[in-house]
């Protein structure tokens, strides 16, 4: 096992690097004034842009800016961001907790939804069920994001005014969270409100947190389901789930107990892609829901040519990825015996 | 050549059986078929086809009449044409960058899979960088640095949209080069060209199709959300998302009709959410008929 580790270990090293290459690559598509922006860390510095770009030798071979590119990356300076009116690394701390409770919930549910229903329609494979349920998750898959998004503000606003309202919290409850009052212990407003003992900023919370938990849910809960069915209809075929069928057992004991636990391991070793999905599906969410988390700040950057934000947020996107593959890689070999041996 | 034909007739059955397949294929008809009519169904702009026309300055949305069948958006842009002459974008975008990314999936995933070794090594893990970020996040970054347009959405398309194609078709490539009738045709002197583009590419092509058929809509998805988000084609021009845009500010209806601008979002949304799942119900059923694992249970 530990020598599996300090493989996959080493082997992040290249990839982290070029995420690092393809960002630094996307770069060279501005101009060097644009760029300069990155090197700064406070506003009052593009008074004077021309020292930077001088400094920085932004007017130099690629390779000379990259290396002081690098250098400024590793030091975790990511430039400044225009549009947070903060310097990008702050930026991210700043929008991050607002995502991360989108995932809190978002990510059990589509999970625990997608797995039932792909275990579901594998059993009645070919029957209406099959069918019905297949199309639904198709169906799910199919809608643009920023429309179910819309459509859901439309018909809870007309029919409940108000009782869903965008953003994260009211303004009330913004006021309060804000206040000496309240201890921001994760800037994660649900579990902050429980800390604090605060039941009405938890239900603020919420009520602020269903409409843009629905709507990531729905258009990722396919792809789980995909998978759970085919690796379960895969598994119905195996000589283990033959032999307890002809044994005599139930069939719910065989498809909860034999099928079904096999069926779960494709499912583990996709978390990753599924938090790529998610991130992707969160950066509409927020922009229609004016949640201000990362996704409603990198748009927002992107439409006002923030290019430091842009690109830091890619940047820091495609390292959270890469390193929730590798965990889900090690939890994967930790599990199954035959990948960290073979 | 038999065995061949009898497989084909078993998956033509196979599909007329499954009725969802079915189904996406008459979607995908209806379609093609609105796009290939769009001048009749509606007169193009002398201007420009693609560019919707205007019936006036006012803010304020209007409803569907007898003039517009769909209603006009915000700043009064027929609906009904937009999502005529979109259907036509839809089709360009989507047989673009699906027609562009497997070509280069395929060039590529055929040489890393049949040749190995360090060419495969530095081919995988260029993909691997790529395939690390989400696909809208690395798309926004492109289109960013390329300037906000369709045509930097496409091309942004395409770069990202690659790499899960030449990963396809390399793992195809791996499991058939080591078959035998490979091993014949290397035999009696065929050429690396000629084995790959013969045997090779035949027999691994299709769990491609598959994907590429679930990518057709997908690639209109995520286009339309780049319009959507502002960073894709013009105001005013034929393309769905942007359609949706234009809906924004008009979510909710005055005091009392809280659903009164409801056709500036939900006629183009139609349009989008049909399309895809056309191509998904068809790519869906394909998966399952094609595949060699489940396709005699």
């Amino acid at each position: 096992m530990r020598s599996y580790i300090i493989r996959r270990l080493l082997l992040l090293i290249p990839v982290l690097f070029g995420i690092i290459i393809l960002t630094f690559a996307i770069l060279q598509f501005f101009s060097p004034v644009q760029r300069a922006a990155l090197f700064v860390t406070n506003p009052n510095q593009f008074k004077d842009i021309n020292a930077i770009i001088q400094k920085y030798n932004l007017n130099a071979p690629v390779y000379v800016q990259f290396y002081s590119w690098i250098g400024q990356v590793l030091h975790g300076n990511l430039g400044w961001s225009q549009f947070a009116k903060l310097p990008v690394t702050d930026a991210i701390i700043f929008f991050l907790p607002a995502t991360l409770e989108l995932f809190l919930f978002a990510v059990p549910l589509t999970i625990f939804i997608g797995i039932r229903l792909g275990r579901l329609s594998a059993v009645h494979r070919d029957k209406p069920v099959d069918h019905v349920t297949r199309g639904l998750a198709i169906a799910g898959y199919s809608l643009p994001t920023f429309w179910l998004g819309l459509m859901l503000l439309m018909v809870f606003y007309g029919f409940f005014s108000g009782l869903f309202p965008p953003g994260r919290l009211g303004t009330a409850a913004d006021a309060f969270v804000n206040s000496a009052a309240f201890t921001r212990y994760t800037r994660i407003n649900t579990i902050d409100a429980i800390l604090n003992l605060k039941p009405w900023i938890l239900i603020d919370a919420l009520r602020h947190l269903i409409l843009p938990v629905i709507t990531l849910t729905v258009v990722n809960i396919a792809f789980v389901m995909r998978i759970m069915r085919s690796s379960m209809l895969e598994s119905l075929g195996k000589g283990y789930v033959v032999t307890a069928k002809a044994k005599g057992l139930d069939e719910k004991t065989v498809m909860n107990k034999h099928a079904g636990r096999t069926a779960l391991i494709p499912v583990i070793t996709v978390a990753g892609y599924l938090v790529s999905g998610l991130m992707s599906g969160a950066v509409i969410t927020e922009t229609v829901f004016n949640y201000k988390g990362l996704g409603y700040w990198s748009v927002n950057a992107a439409i006002q040519l923030d290019i430091p934000a842009v690109l830091g947020f890619t940047l820091f996107v495609g390292t959270v990825v890469v390193i929730t593959n590798l965990v889900v890689d090690l939890l994967y070999a930790y599990v199954d015996p035959r990948i960290r041996l073979g | 050549m038999a065995p061949r034909i009898r497989e084909l007739r078993f998956s033509l059955r196979r599909i007329r059986d499954s009725p969802l397949s079915m189904v996406g294929i008459s979607i995908i008809l209806v379609f093609a078929a609105i796009a290939l009519l769009a001048p009749v169904l509606a007169k193009p702009n002398p201007r420009d086809a693609y560019s919707i026309p205007k019936f006036g300055f006012s803010p304020t949305p209007k409803p569907p009449s007898e003039n517009h069948l769909f209603g006009l958006t915000q700043d009064q842009y027929d609906i009904y044409y937009g999502v005529i002459w979109g259907t036509r974008t839809a089709f360009r975008v989507s047989i673009l960058v699906v027609g562009s990314a497997l070509l280069i999936g395929l060039v590529i995933g055929a040489i890393a899979g049949y040749y190995g070794g360090i060419v495969d090594e530095i081919f995988m893990r260029i993909t691997d960088i790529f395939l690390a970020f989400p696909y809208i996040v690395l798309i926004m970054a492109f289109v960013v640095a390329m300037g906000a347009s369709l045509d930097s959405v496409l091309k942004a398309l395409i770069i990202v949209w690659w790499p899960s194609y030449a990963r396809l078709i390399r793992a195809e490539v791996l499991s058939v080069r080591e078959e035998d009738y490979v091993e014949a045709a290397k035999a009696v002197g065929g050429s690396d060209f000629r084995v790959i583009t013969r045997h090779v590419i035949p027999n691994s092509i299709y769990p491609i199709l598959v994907m590429a058929s679930l990518d057709m809509g997908a690639v209109v998805l995520t286009a339309a959300a780049m319009s959507f988000l502002g960073l894709g084609a013009p105001v005013g021009y034929a393309d769905w998302g942007q359609l949706i845009s234009f809906s924004q500010n008009w979510i909710v209806g005055p005091p009392g009709h809280p659903f009164a601008y409801w056709y500036t979002v939900v006629i183009p949304g139609i349009f989008i959410f049909f399309f895809v799942l056309g191509w998904s119900l068809l790519g869906d059923a394909f998966r399952d008929i094609l595949d060699p694992k489940l396709r005699r249970r």
